[in-house]
């Protein structure tokens, strides 16, 4: 490898070829600030439009300043990233900035994980010498994410995370000058484009422009409300990161203080929907059987690969881009959604309450979840499955709004009986895991034959698209798996052009899995936090006494006394449902979710 | 040309065609037809004559008669006259400004004297749309040579010797560019023509276009040998039909010739050329922005290095020039490099063409050696300032220049004389001002101009730049304070210094120039809130002398506001609350009574 | 090539023979994404402006995002999602006219009107633009009504100009 050396504020290093300024001034603990520069190592995830320009630096013998993430280190290189110059400069462009920034940030969102409040603290701005015309846009509120362009520094993440990494192509810089701005086609609202709502347009915004939709006040209010059961589940990848709101270390399990503090916030039954996701299991690798038996005895009916359907974002992607596809996914409702059909069924059953006096909210590391949620056939007479739902973030919100010192609370158990899973159900969280799951039990159903060894370690891994062959007994199991949904769209349209050589697939829209999904803590820009979390994952699955999701107990409870078997027809009638073409009419689909907000 | 006894040009530039030039063309065509004169006497509509302040414009071959502002109607007296009985029509003539005298023929006008024309030197000359009279004149000579004798290193070393340097602006050496892009190894390299011409008041390239397509067409495919592409895109204004017209119809001649295609002159070597289109982005003069425009996206800039001739269109190897450098190269080929680097000074070599216009006698394209002064320009060519007024300030280099004062008249034109000046060369447009142009609005409207333009992709340029107009408007409109011109200063550096393309590190430069030149003018705009040119209106009022006023009425008729009273035949008044400083009355009345306090 | 407007859903309903013709330009320049702005432009020269419903259109043959042909729609001031008047004024506003008083003619011309630039007079007979410089210095400040040039305006003239054109009757018709 060629390299190149440098010097940077008096420090000589020795780079590659190919690194920028940025990354060799770091290697000599000069950190320049940046506000745009996003990177995301091991997932090959990168935004460098050089357009902010607070990272700028002095290049000697250059006559204007240079951003150091798009500039290439070369050899003799000699560079200030701390001259008057470049501190008035940086510092001008973050006051021109703010003189075009809503000065709202005690009542934004994003206070106190904003980049730019930071950057403005690190500055220690006291007041904008400069000010005028603000750009001014309409408020959009989807089910899932608000959008407040008014707060928009056009950094242009979003815009690729939606359009390289996602292949949403929802979002796109539209208007010129100081009118530009991101934003969907015609201005028009996310709820009537395409947008699949996977938040990863949310999990990169470095200011307030893009957030969830916020459903803490709906909560305490039905928590505050002596008529109502409420019920939480909470799901996998939610204790792997939770922590961080808390100051703990990325990666560290709160599986026991989150049940704790839910449990103080008022919940009555604090449940886990880890036990929805063994119930997944049970419905998905029996329709993977199903489907694979069938294919082997020759029916040509009979559609492989399978799909997995736990990603509502992924799910509303192949609506809007693969209609043909429709009958490729399992039938399968996801774990939020098989939870709630379960609760607001069996349970209010058991508990002799009406379906209406129970509320069941998730917590989710999601923002596609609260679109999910409201999807019309999740509700039974406008009575939604799932009430509210809450991610990562607003749970933490929650627990500080209640007082409650989190990092000294006892760990708890989660309730039972929707409390109990096994090491199957909490890999879940990342990418891969779901299929693991799935193949643990499927080849125990299939080969009536204990598995030699639970870890699937060729299913596990970060890169976006992967692939394995399990034996089951002689029969080679073909296995794809994809985060991303750039990687997905790979996939499908191999499926599509009949040319996927795969019996199953296990799709996640967001990069790492549901750990780095839209409603996590930030990672602002750490891939490492994503890593750790993953590696919480698998600690957690480790540590359960039962690690597939067919022995579970209460599975197998729920079978014997409620739903029959897996795919009867009461297990279909809960557990299942359908997609929808949503190729051409970019609708609304009907979701509730405007008014109960005010429940 | 020669076969005909005599030869019509009419000007068919865009100027001219607007004033009924093509009306002119048919009339003197059928005229001459009935006349049965059609097999003696030829008409030709040619490309721009330059002399557009007095357009259309019509000469006579092979005395050089020079007919301005013809109308359609004085085509039958052009024929019965000077063609049939050979007499001038006087009325017709050029009339000098300053002798008052009438000017018989081009060869006797100050207008064309001074000029030398290289890029310019078939416009006016020939029909555009007929390329036997490009090859008439040496047209394809000068491809048939490289092709034919010289290598690709050769011509280089060509071009290199003439010193050649980008006209589009930056003045980047034109040898070098070809080199570093032959220098790039790829399998597949592009030859660019940048006709997205753009500054305000600047017309350079589309009378190229108009008037010499093939000189065009001819140098991007010697480009191309050199750098060794075979494909060429013109990406060219959509608000130019004309040139784009000429030019489609100049490719197809091309074609037709073999001087394009395939085993060009049986010399094994291809090329094509394509048109792409530019729709309203004057950031898509920035080559890397024109690139991406090119490949169908928003016409953003992005960082360089990579520069286009490493990375350019679809990732390849790209060579960028803009029109009026592409039509230097045939003539540095046929003449040498040793004749062109002769012309000029010693870092700027060969001529510019400059479009001159504002508050000047003749307005005009015009084409002057490097090293002629502003003062030759304007006085000499240009003919002085327009109505007696007095020169105040020259802006060369469009919105990226800046605005020269009297003391500056005597610098020569080159790129680096004009850069120290607190000016650039930039595309050519060249814009006189007098006493009544107010330096704060002039800055003003660079501005809005390029705020209008910014691509709003970085921060300097999109908010910078929206800050800096909105404290020169407060500033015009008698708000502005000391400390503005402070952060004005300011932040007009830091904008420069910023800003990630040439559109963003250039627009303040004319707040610069104006504030070094005119700080006078700014401060009596801040301190004693009064505009010197008399331009801003927030800080001027209308008033009617009542000794000069017949109380004719017409003022207060042509108010659009109703704010003028007064009866008959006594002297009216302005009620300055209504008064919306529109000017109508001033400029209706005929007494002078109204004037601007 | 018309198409229908419902003014009161700002929707527009195309014909069968206005698909056939965007998609007939989509496929002459290849379905092309590098053609966009070529195929933005031979579609506007057809129907005048890029209304909502075309772009979808043309996004969905080139098999591209919406946003991304929208995002490049409002980039270039050459394209418009507004039908044009029947009249459409535009007014040079380059530098030469600018000195020669541009300004006042377009605030005249706004005031005749009562629209902004880039708008439609609710009769839809003008609509208002300004260009960036025709090229016809000479004649400085230049006004156009459709392809008619009028040179060396006065802001008198502006509201005769107007006048005629409301009569339907312009003295200078339009050429071609």
């Amino acid at each position: 490898m060629k390299m190149v050396t440098l010097t940077i504020d008096n420090k000589t290093v020795e780079v590659p070829k190919g690194t920028t300024v940025l990354e060799a001034a770091a290697k000599v603990g000069v950190e320049i600030p940046t506000l745009c520069h996003m990177k995301l190592d091991n997932l090959e995830i990168e935004n460098k439009p050089g357009g902010c320009r607070v990272c700028l630096v002095e290049i000697q013998g250059r006559k204007n300043l240079a951003p150091s993430c798009v500039t290439e280190a070369t050899d003799g290189m000699v560079i200030k990233s701390s001259s008057i110059r470049v501190i008035n400069t940086r510092r001008t462009i973050v006051e021109l900035i703010l003189s075009d920034h809503p000065a709202e940030c005690l009542t934004c969102a994003k206070s106190g994980n904003c980049d730019l409040q930071s950057l403005a603290i690190k500055m220690g701005i006291r007041e904008l010498h400069f000010s005028g015309e603000k750009s001014v846009h309409r408020e959009d509120k989807s089910p899932a994410i608000i959008r407040d362009m008014d707060k928009c520094i056009m950094c242009r993440r979003c815009e690729t995370m939606c359009n390289e990494v996602q292949t949403v192509g929802v979002l796109s810089a539209i208007n010129r000058g100081f009118n530009s701005v991101v934003s969907p086609a015609f201005e028009q609202d996310l709820q009537d484009s395409a947008c699949t709502y996977c938040g990863q347009c949310v999990a990169v915004c470095p200011v307030g422009a893009l957030t969830e939709r916020d459903q803490t006040g709906a909560v305490i209010r039905a928590l505050s409300n002596p008529d109502k059961t409420v019920v939480v589940q909470t799901a996998p990848a939610v204790r792997a990161a939770l922590g961080e709101e808390f100051g703990q270390e990325a990666g560290t399990l709160v599986t026991g203080k989150m049940a704790a503090a839910l449990r103080r916030l008022g919940f009555n039954y604090v449940f886990d929907t880890d036990f929805a996701a063994d119930l997944t299991i049970m419905e998905e690798g029996t329709e993977l059987l199903d489907r694979l038996t069938r294919h082997l005895n020759g029916d040509s009916t009979v559609k492989l690969p399978i799909l997995t359907s736990c990603c509502p974002a992924w799910v509303k992607f192949i609506e809007h881009n693969f209609p043909s596809l429709l009958d490729v996914p399992s039938t399968a409702k996801s774990p939020q959604q098989m939870f709630g059909a379960v609760a607001k069924n069996y349970f209010a059953e058991k508990l002799n309450v009406d379906r209406k006096k129970l509320v069941v909210v998730s917590i989710m590391p999601c923002v596609a979840k609260k679109y999910e949620r409201g999807r019309d056939e999740f509700a039974v007479d406008g009575n939604s499955d799932v009430d509210f739902v809450l991610t990562t973030r607003e749970l933490s919100h929650l627990i500080k709004l209640a007082n409650i010192d989190f990092n000294t609370l006892p760990d708890e158990e989660f309730d039972q009986p929707m409390g109990m899973s096994t090491g199957a159900s909490v890999i879940f969280g990342t990418t891969g895991g779901v299929i693991e799951a799935a193949v643990r039990t499927a080849y125990e159903l299939y080969t009536k034959k204990p598995l030699p060894k639970v870890e699937f370690e060729e299913l596990r891994g970060m890169e976006g698209l992967r692939h394995a062959t399990i034996d089951f007994a002689g029969l080679p199991l073909h296995i794809g798996i994809a985060h991303g949904l750039g990687n997905a769209r790979k996939l499908l349209e191999e499926i599509a052009a009949g040319r996927s050589q795969y019996h199953a697939i296990e799709i996640m829209s967001c990069p790492g899995g549901c750990i780095g999904g839209g409603g996590q803590p930030f990672h602002h820009g750490k891939s490492e936090i994503l890593k750790k979390r993953q590696q919480a994952i698998y600690q957690e699955d480790r540590k359960k006494p039962i690690r597939k999701s067919h022995e579970n107990p209460f599975i197998y409870q729920l079978y014997e006394e409620y739903l029959g078997e897996p795919m009867s027809d009461k297990a279909h009638h809960l557990l299942h449902t359908k997609y929808f073409d949503r190729s051409t009419v970019f609708e609304q689909d009907g979701n509730a979710s405007e008014t109960d907000d005010k429940n | 040309m020669t076969d005909y006894r005599m030869n019509i040009l009419v000007c068919g530039g865009t100027g001219c065609r607007s004033s009924e030039g093509a009306n002119l063309y048919d009339e003197l065509v059928s005229l001459l037809a009935d006349k049965g004169l059609e097999k003696e006497i030829q008409v030709v509509s040619t490309g721009c004559f330059g002399f557009c302040e007095k357009g259309p414009v019509v000469k006579i071959l092979p005395d050089n008669t020079f007919y301005v502002q013809v109308q359609a109607a004085d085509a039958r007296e052009i024929i019965e006259e000077h063609v049939i009985k050979g007499r001038k029509v006087e009325h017709l003539l050029y009339v000098a400004p300053e002798s008052g005298k009438k000017v018989p023929d081009s060869k006797h006008m100050d207008f064309y004297k001074k000029q030398v024309r290289i890029a310019l030197r078939n416009c006016g000359f020939i029909n555009p749309e007929n390329i036997d009279e490009y090859v008439a004149r040496e047209g394809y000579a000068a491809m048939a040579k490289c092709l034919g004798e010289m290598t690709p290193e050769q011509v280089i070393k060509e071009i290199k010797k003439a010193e050649l340097r980008g006209r589009g602006g930056a003045g980047f050496p034109t040898g070098t560019k070809w080199e570093l892009t032959r220098k790039s190894e790829a399998d597949q390299k592009y030859v660019v023509c940048n006709a997205d011409e753009g500054d305000p008041g600047a017309f350079m390239d589309r009378s190229i276009l108009e008037g010499d397509p093939h000189s065009v067409i001819e140098a991007m495919a010697i480009c191309g040998y050199c750098i060794g592409a075979d494909k060429g895109l013109v990406y060219i204004r959509a608000e130019y039909p004309l040139a784009i017209k000429r030019l489609k119809i100049a490719l197809d001649q091309a074609r037709n010739y073999g001087l394009l295609g395939e085993n060009i002159l049986n010399t094994g070597f291809d090329f094509e050329i394509e048109l792409r289109y530019g729709a309203g982005a004057f950031v898509c003069g920035e080559e890397t922005a024109l690139i991406h425009s090119m490949e169908g996206k928003r016409g953003e800039p992005t960082f360089k290095p990579p520069f286009p001739a490493e990375k350019g269109y679809l990732g390849k190897p790209t060579n960028v020039n803009n029109v009026e450098t592409y039509a230097n190269i045939p003539p540095i080929i046929n003449k040498g490099a040793k004749w062109f680097s002769s012309i000029g000074t010693e870092k700027s070599k060969g001529t510019k063409v400059f479009a001159l216009a504002g508050k000047i006698n003749n307005v005009g394209l015009i084409e002057v050696p490097m090293g002629t002064t502003l003062r030759e320009v304007i006085y000499d060519i240009g003919g002085g300032i327009k109505n007696g007024k007095e020169f105040k300030a020259v802006q060369t280099g469009g919105p990226s220049g800046g605005c020269l004062t009297k003391n500056f008249l005597d610098t020569p034109i080159d790129y680096e004389s004009l850069t120290k000046a607190g000016s650039m060369m930039g595309s050519g447009g060249m814009i006189v001002m007098d006493e009544d142009d107010c330096m704060v609005s002039i800055a003003k409207f660079y501005l809005e101009f390029t705020l209008d333009e910014s691509c709003g992709k970085c921060n300097p340029c999109r908010i910078g730049n929206k800050r800096l107009w909105e404290i020169l408007d407060k500033i015009s409109k008698g708000n502005g304070t000391k400390e503005d011109l402070n952060r004005l200063k300011l932040l007009s550096n830091v904008v420069k210094d910023a800003s990630l393309c040439g559109l963003g590190q250039t627009s303040p430069n004319p707040i610069l120039s104006t504030m070094d030149n005119f700080w006078d003018e700014y401060l009596a705009h801040v301190e004693d809130k009064r505009c010197p040119a008399g331009q801003c209106k927030a800080m001027m009022q209308y008033v009617i002398d009542p000794n000069k006023c017949t109380g004719c009425t017409l003022c207060s008729r042509i108010c659009p506001v109703s704010a003028i009273e007064g009866e008959r035949k006594k002297p009216h008044e302005i009620d300055p609350e209504t008064c919306i400083k529109c000017g109508a009355c001033m400029e209706k009345c005929k007494f002078e009574a109204i004037s601007v306090a | 090539m018309e198409i229908t407007r419902d003014l009161k859903n700002h929707k527009v309903q195309l014909s069968e023979n206005a698909i056939a013709l965007v998609k007939k330009i989509c496929r002459r320049f290849n379905y092309e994404e590098g053609e966009l702005i070529n195929i933005l432009h031979a579609v506007q020269s057809q129907f005048g402006y890029l209304p909502a419903e075309i772009q979808e259109l043309i996004a969905k043959e080139l098999d591209i995002s919406v946003a991304k042909v929208y995002g490049v729609v409002t980039f270039y001031s050459f394209f418009t999602m507004k039908p044009k008047g029947k009249y459409p004024i535009s007014l040079c506003m380059g530098t030469a006219c600018y000195v020669r008083g541009a300004e006042n003619i377009l605030n005249e011309i706004k005031r005749q009107l009562n629209i902004d630039e880039g708008e439609t007079t609710p009769d839809g007979l003008f609509s208002l633009s300004s260009l960036r410089c025709v090229g016809a210095c000479g004649l400085a400040p230049v006004l156009m009504v459709g392809e008619k040039v009028y040179g060396r305006v006065a802001q008198a003239d502006v509201r005769k100009i107007i006048s005629e054109y409301k009569a339907g009757c312009p003295t200078h018709p339009s050429k071609e």
